[in-house]
């Protein structure tokens, strides 16, 4: 009796053990984010100023002089507003034809499994890719170039997430559809796009939220200047590159500015994904259940 | 009475519509168009590995790849392109990571799946996602700002007195806190989202009738896991963790910012290293002057993503297998 016993309360001080390790665990996942967040907010904000997110450089901006990183911010917006509608025009069809026609089935999977990989290349190498392609035709470092760029990096993030809400969707919404007499473009176009709109939504947002932040695939091919671009063969400033570039500044003043930078980088992010987030939340409630 | 009006607009609407000869050539018309640009995710992963490899062909074509991946000496200058160093760091790197990130997200993972409230995975969520969203270059300056200097006041003077002079990758030979360590505590953060949400989906596809027929052979609840739960998800752990891997070993500009840019063949993980998505994001702007020197960082690019296609093939396998099983 007394070594059941014994066994009974060794196997519940294990439970506990584990619970209590899987919590500090959590703990420590959430903490980091925490941290993170209180290390930038706390050495971005003592710099950060009015006249950063409202003006260009200004003469000698890297040696501490006036001015700001405006040029980078509208770049930054270019980029990945470039790069998500480009990304859009791709993917909204290939996550309706995987819907429509391919569904669960063998080429469905493929499909599937070219964008996991596509979403696993890093963007150094679609920045190395987008530079190869820019040799090859010629081409200077542009907007363009990075819009290309960004819309690469995105594409599979944002075809996925619309895939996995799309794939999600009541089989009896669209049968209703059909019985009624419409094609599979139609149902495709006015009943999937319709009831999976926080979806796309999100996808779209998630891929925004990607590209504003991505720094390592615009580094070849958006290229690197103080002014904001007029056409989109002109090259640009990015955000990412801004805090980049300042931190690797021998002067103290300016790199404090690239954390102000990186604070001001955070922010659009943040704002970014908990918008998706709200949105999708309030468009959630027009699709049928 | 405004609802009755919009009805019959609607109505109206729907008589105007196209007759059905030609919605059904719309309908063709689309399929076509939208198959061309399906393919194009397939054709794309082909048209980046071909370019690549074009690039880099002039230098394949010069050295032998031994060469090129084993050599121990990068001189673009008098033309000596070993990559050694470069893929040795881009792996202690990634493994550190990889290390530091496996146990806290296993077990915060298998915490969400099994064990949380439905109020604590709702606060969860946002936060990975928010971990998630952080743009690379951010991770980059809280690794400058709070990792680096932790590395050097607390961890370097903490190992060396206790395990440097006993065993020699902890011993501390490079005095800044820039090096193997910080890249890969920064990395670990990094990573941690994909891979608890990708083993909390995992786990998600374990039927429940398992673990009730398991509790109610009076169980507690870690014992299932670890018995009737656990063997049945390692593939899809193992496959979240190679995920993992690979994206560590992408990442190219948080890890830069903290992982110091030695050329060297590092022997302590308190040593600084230069993984290869670094060597081609520092040198892009000189590579144009030198020969070879740009057929030499395409090629790094080329040989990250072959490493890279291969570990994504072989985890999102086993992922997919898993998750339709649900």
């Amino acid at each position: 009796m007394s070594i059941k016993k014994k066994y009974f309360q060794r196997r519940h001080i294990v439970e506990f053990l584990v619970k209590t390790a899987m919590r500090i665990a959590l703990v420590i996942v959430a903490g980091a984010l925490g941290l993170i967040l209180w290390t930038i907010i706390t050495r971005g904000l003592p710099s950060l100023s009015w006249s950063m997110v409202t003006q260009i450089p200004k003469g000698g901006y890297y040696m501490g002089k006036e001015g700001g990183i405006l040029n980078a911010i509208i770049g930054s917006a270019y980029l990945a507003s470039g790069g998500t509608l480009l990304a859009i025009l791709l993917s909204l069809p290939i996550a309706l034809y995987l819907k429509a026609y391919l569904g669960d089935s063998k080429w469905g999977d493929y499909v599937r499994l070219a964008l996991d990989v596509l979403w696993g290349i890093p963007s150094i190498v679609y920045g190395a890719f987008g530079f190869a392609l820019m040799i090859m035709l010629g081409m200077r470092a542009s907007l363009l170039a990075g819009i290309i760029a960004l819309a690469l990096v995105t594409l599979p993030i944002m075809t996925r997430a619309m895939d996995e809400v799309i794939r999600r969707m009541p089989v009896d919404l669209e049968h209703a559809a059909l019985a009624l007499g419409s094609t599979k473009f139609e149902v495709a176009i006015q009943v999937v796009t319709r009831q999976m709109l926080p979806g796309i939504i999100t996808g779209i947002l998630l891929a925004f939220g990607r590209g504003i932040g991505d720094a390592a695939s615009v580094l070849f091919t958006a290229g690197y200047t103080d002014r904001i671009p007029t056409s989109l063969m002109n090259p640009t400033a990015s955000l990412p590159l801004a805090v980049f570039f300042q931190l690797g500044s021998p002067y103290p003043e300016v790199r404090e500015r690239g954390y102000a930078a990186a604070l001001i980088l955070t922010i659009i992010v943040l704002i970014v994904s908990l918008g998706s987030r709200l949105l999708a939340s309030r468009l959630n409630k027009y699709t049928v259940k | 009475m405004s609802e009755i009006e919009l009805t019959q607009v609607k109505v109206e609407g729907r008589l105007s519509r196209p007759s059905t000869p030609s919605r059904i050539t719309a309908d063709r018309t689309a399929r076509r168009a939208f198959f061309v640009i399906t393919l194009f995710p397939i054709l794309l992963i082909l048209i980046i590995t071909v370019a690549l490899f074009v690039r880099a062909m002039p230098i394949l074509s010069t050295y032998s790849l031994t060469d090129l991946l084993f050599g121990e000496i990068w001189r673009p200058n008098n033309g000596q392109f070993g990559f050694r160093p470069f893929i040795l760091g881009t792996l202690w790197v990634t493994a550190v990571g990889i290390f530091l990130a496996v146990p806290p997200c296993l077990l915060a993972s298998i915490y969400l799946a099994e064990y949380a409230h439905a109020r604590t995975r709702a606060i969860a969520k946002p936060i990975l996602d928010l971990l998630a969203a952080i743009p690379p270059v951010v991770y980059g300056v809280w690794g400058l700002l709070a990792i680096v200097p932790f590395v050097d006041d607390v961890l370097a003077p903490l190992f060396d007195r206790w395990l440097g002079s006993t065993i020699p990758i902890f011993s501390v030979t490079q005095p800044t806190g820039f090096g193997i360590l910080a890249g890969g505590i920064v990395l670990a953060v990094m990573i941690a989202p994909l891979i608890i949400s990708v083993i909390f989906e995992v786990f998600a596809t374990v039927p429940n009738d398992l673990r009730h027929a398991s509790l109610a052979l009076g169980t507690t609840q870690w014992q299932t896991i670890r018995t009737v739960v656990l063997p049945q998800v390692t593939p899809g752990i193992i496959a979240a963790i190679v995920l993992g891997a690979s994206r560590a070993l992408g990442e190219t500009i948080a890890v830069l910012m903290v992982v110091g840019n030695v050329p060297k063949v590092p022997t302590s993980i308190f040593d600084t290293a230069y993984p290869l998505p670094a060597l081609i994001a520092n040198n892009y702007g000189e590579m144009m002057s030198i020969p070879l020197y740009d057929a030499a960082l395409l090629g790094a690019a080329l040989v990250l993503l072959v490493v890279i296609i291969i570990f994504n093939i072989l985890s999102t396998l086993v992922l997919q297998r898993f998750l339709r099983r649900k």
